[in-house]
C-alpha cells in the first residue's frame, strides 16, 4: 500500500483538466518515469509554477470541483505518482480520473466545499502539510500553526483497491 | 418498476457486485488504440499475464498519430501491431485501413444495441448512439478488460433529455449537444448516463446521433445513449441480415433495450430545438457557448474539419455544400481529415474532395492528429482555430492556441469569410 500525506500543493480553481495535468503531446512516452518533467505544464494559475519548489515537494494536491475532467488518459495519475503525489483532495472529480487514481492504488478524496474552504485558508502557509488515513477515513491539515481534522468517505471498492495496491491483480484473481 | 436503457444493460451483463455500489460487468467489445493500449500491453507482459480474454471481442486501430511522425509514435504503433498479431486479433486496422476509432468501429458494424463497450478513450461514449452502454476508461481498466473481459462500474444514474422539434436551417446535432452542455455545465452529467429521446433524435441519422453522444463526456457523462429504432437497424442491416429474418424482427429484438416508459430518472430535461441557433464555444471549456450571432466576426487562423465528432460523410457533405464555388479567405488555412478511409473514398466519388481542394483545403488521411495537438495541424501560440472537434481546453490543439468548437456548416462558412460566420446565409 502506498503512503499518503506530506506537503500540500493548492490549486485553487475548478475544472482542472487532464490536458493541463499532462498535455497530449507527451502521451507518446512509453514509460511513466518519462512523464515526470511535464507535470501540470499547461496549467495557468496566479502564483503557480509547474517547475517550482512547491510542485516538486508536494505529496498531496488540494483543488476544487470537477478535478481531472476531459481525457481518459491514465497519464494524469501517473505523472502525479512519479512526482511523489499519491492523493488529490477536491470537491468532486471527473469519473474516469477518479477511477484511474484508485485503480493505481492512489486516492481521490471528495470533501464538501465548506471543508475545502477551511483547508484552502492555509494556502498561504508554505509549510502546510496533510496526513491522510485511508482506513480510518480521516485527514489532518496542519498549517499556520494549527491542526484541523476532517473525515471523508470513499467507496468500499475504492478502499479495497488502495489497500490492494491496484485493480489488475485483484481482477485476475477474482474474475 | 421500469428501467432505463443503462439499467437494462447493467442487469443483463452483471457478473457480480463485489462491494456495495460497485458492479462488475461482462464486456461485449474492448476497443484499443495506440496511445493508451501499449502501456497496458507492457504492464501485462511485466506481470507475466500477456493474454487476451477473447480475440474476437477485441478491436484495435492505430489512429491518433498515423502514419507515425517519429520514433516514439512508431514504437507505440509497433507495440499495438505486434500484440494484435501475437494474439490473432483479426479486427486490427493498420495504415491504409485505419481511421478515427469512434468512426471506424461503428462503420464496421462492431457496436450493437445492448452492448457493453469500453475503450481507453474518453469519447467512447459515442457508441451509445446504438443503444449501447459505452464508457471511456483508463489504461488499468483497459488492461483488466483485455485480460478478463470485465469492467467495474458504479451504477450510473440517468438523465433523460427530451429533445423535440424540427432543427432550424443551419442547426445540426453539434449545435444541439453544445447547447445541452452549455445548459448543464461541464460536470452536469458526472456519474450519469445521458439518455436522449424525442422527435429531434428520432429524425436524426446514426451519424448525427454519434455526434450527439460523442460529446456526453464534455458534460462529464459516462455514456450518451440513444434509443435503438429502425434507423439503427437500417445502419446495421449489412452486418446483421444473416441474424434476423427481417428488419422488423431485428427491431423487435433490439427494442428490448429501449427504456421503459415508467423508468425512473435522476433528472428530466426538455430541450426545444426550434429556437436554437448555430452554437459555438468561446472559452476554454466546452460549456462556454454562445450563438453564432454573438460570435460572428471573431478572427481565425485555421479551419479544421474532422474528428470522431464531425468527420463523417454527412459532415463533409454539408461543409462541401457551403464551400462549393468558394475559396478559403486569404488569412486562413483549411485542413480536412475524413474520419475513415471509407468516408474519404465516398467523398472522392461524390466529388466532395474536389470541392474542398478547389477551395484551398489540405486534405489529410484519416487521423485524430490535430484534434489533440499531436500532429497534422498543431496551432502556434496565439493562433485561433475554428474546429469541428469536441474539446477546447487551453492548449488542446497546440500550446497557447485557442479552439472554437462548432458544426461543420459553421466551420465551412467561417472558412469562406476568414472569421466566424453564420452558415445560414449559405444554405
Amino acid at each position: 500500500m502506498k503512503t499518503f500525506g506530506g506537503p500540500v500543493l493548492f490549486l485553487d480553481r475548478g475544472d482542472i483538466n487532464t490536458d493541463e495535468i499532462i498535455p497530449a503531446k507527451y502521451l507518446t512516452e512509453i514509460t511513466k518515469e518519462d512523464l515526470k518533467p511535464y507535470i501540470l505544464e499547461d496549467l495557468k494559475l496566479p502564483g503557480f509554477d509547474p517547475v517550482g519548489p512547491k510542485t516538486r515537494a508536494a505529496k498531496v494536491i488540494v483543488s476544487r470541483a470537477n478535478f481531472g475532467c476531459g481525457s481518459s488518459r491514465e497519464h494524469a495519475p501517473w505523472v502525479f505518482e512519479v512526482n511523489g503525489i499519491t492523493a488529490v483532495i477536491a470537491e468532486s472529480f471527473a469519473r474516469i480520473f477518479r477511477q484511474n487514481m484508485f485503480n493505481c492504488g492512489m486516492a481521490a478524496i471528495e470533501l464538501p466545499k465548506a471543508d475545502l474552504d477551511l483547508i484552502f485558508s492555509h494556502a498561504d502557509d508554505q509549510d502546510a502539510t496533510m496526513e491522510i488515513d485511508i482506513e480510518a477515513g480521516t485527514l489532518t491539515m496542519a498549517g499556520n500553526g494549527q491542526q484541523q481534522a476532517f473525515s471523508f468517505e470513499i467507496s468500499p471498492f475504492d478502499k479495497a483497491l488502495v489497500l490492494a495496491g491496484g485493480w489488475v491483480d485483484y481482477a485476475d484473481q477474482n474474475y | 418498476m421500469g428501467r432505463t436503457t443503462a439499467e437494462k444493460i447493467f442487469d443483463a451483463h452483471l457478473v457480480n457486485e463485489p462491494f456495495p455500489g460497485t458492479k462488475v460487468l461482462r464486456l461485449d467489445a474492448v476497443l484499443c488504440h495506440e496511445i493508451t493500449t501499449p502501456i497496458a500491453i507492457d504492464d501485462l507482459i511485466r506481470r507475466d499475464k500477456d493474454r487476451v480474454f477473447d480475440p474476437t471481442k477485441i478491436k484495435a486501430v492505430i489512429d491518433h498519430v498515423t502514419p507515425s511522425k517519429d520514433t516514439k509514435t512508431a514504437t507505440q504503433a509497433k507495440i499495438l501491431r505486434d500484440w494484435a498479431r501475437r494474439h490473432a486479433i483479426k479486427d486490427f486496422f493498420d495504415i491504409g485501413a485505419n481511421g478515427v476509432c469512434h468512426a471506424l468501429f461503428p462503420e464496421k458494424g462492431f457496436i450493437r444495441p445492448g452492448y457493453t463497450v469500453i475503450m481507453g478513450d474518453s469519447h467512447t461514449c459515442t457508441h451509445g448512439a446504438f443503444g449501447a452502454f459505452a464508457a471511456g476508461i483508463g489504461t488499468t481498466d483497459l488492461e483488466v478488460g483485455i485480460l478478463k473481459g470485465v469492467c467495474a462500474f458504479r451504477q450510473p444514474k440517468t438523465i433523460k433529455f427530451n429533445v423535440n422539434g424540427v432543427l432550424p436551417k443551419g442547426v445540426f446535432a453539434k449545435d444541439v449537444i453544445l447547447h445541452i452542455i452549455g445548459k448543464i455545465g461541464v460536470n452536469g452529467a458526472t456519474d450519469r448516463v445521458m439518455e436522449f429521446h424525442g422527435s429531434t433524435i428520432d429524425a436524426m441519422t446514426m451519424e448525427s446521433r454519434m455526434t450527439l453522444c460523442n460529446m456526453a463526456i464534455e458534460a462529464g457523462g459516462t455514456s450518451g445513449i440513444c434509443q435503438p429504432d429502425m434507423t439503427t437497424v437500417e445502419f446495421l442491416w449489412p452486418f446483421i441480415s444473416n441474424d434476423f429474418a427481417s428488419k422488423e424482427a431485428a427491431l423487435a429484438d433490439y427494442s428490448q433495450w429501449r427504456a421503459d416508459d415508467d423508468a425512473e430518472y435522476d433528472q428530466v430535461i426538455d430541450i426545444d430545438v426550434t429556437t436554437l441557433q448555430p452554437t459555438i464555444t468561446f472559452g476554454y471549456k466546452p460549456d462556454q457557448v454562445k450563438t453564432v450571432t454573438e460570435m460572428a466576426g471573431t478572427p481565425l487562423d485555421q479551419i479544421y474539419l474532422g474528428s470522431c465528432t464531425n468527420g463523417r460523410l454527412e459532415d463533409l457533405r454539408i461543409a462541401a455544400q457551403i464551400l462549393k464555388g468558394h475559396k478559403l479567405a486569404p488569412n486562413v488555412r483549411g485542413i480536412l481529415s475524413p474520419a475513415t478511409p471509407k468516408i474519404q473514398q465516398e467523398a472522392i466519388h461524390e466529388g466532395l474532395i474536389d470541392i474542398f481542394m478547389e477551395a484551398g483545403f489540405c486534405v489529410t488521411n484519416p487521423t485524430c492528429g490535430a484534434c489533440l495537438g499531436m500532429s497534422n495541424g498543431v496551432l502556434a501560440e496565439g493562433e485561433v482555430c475554428a474546429s469541428t472537434t469536441n474539446r477546447n481546453f487551453m492548449g488542446r490543439m497546440g500550446k497557447g492556441g485557442m479552439v472554437h468548437l462548432m458544426s461543420p456548416a459553421t466551420a465551412a462558412a467561417s472558412a469562406i469569410e476568414g472569421k466566424i460566420a453564420d452558415p445560414r446565409k449559405y444554405l
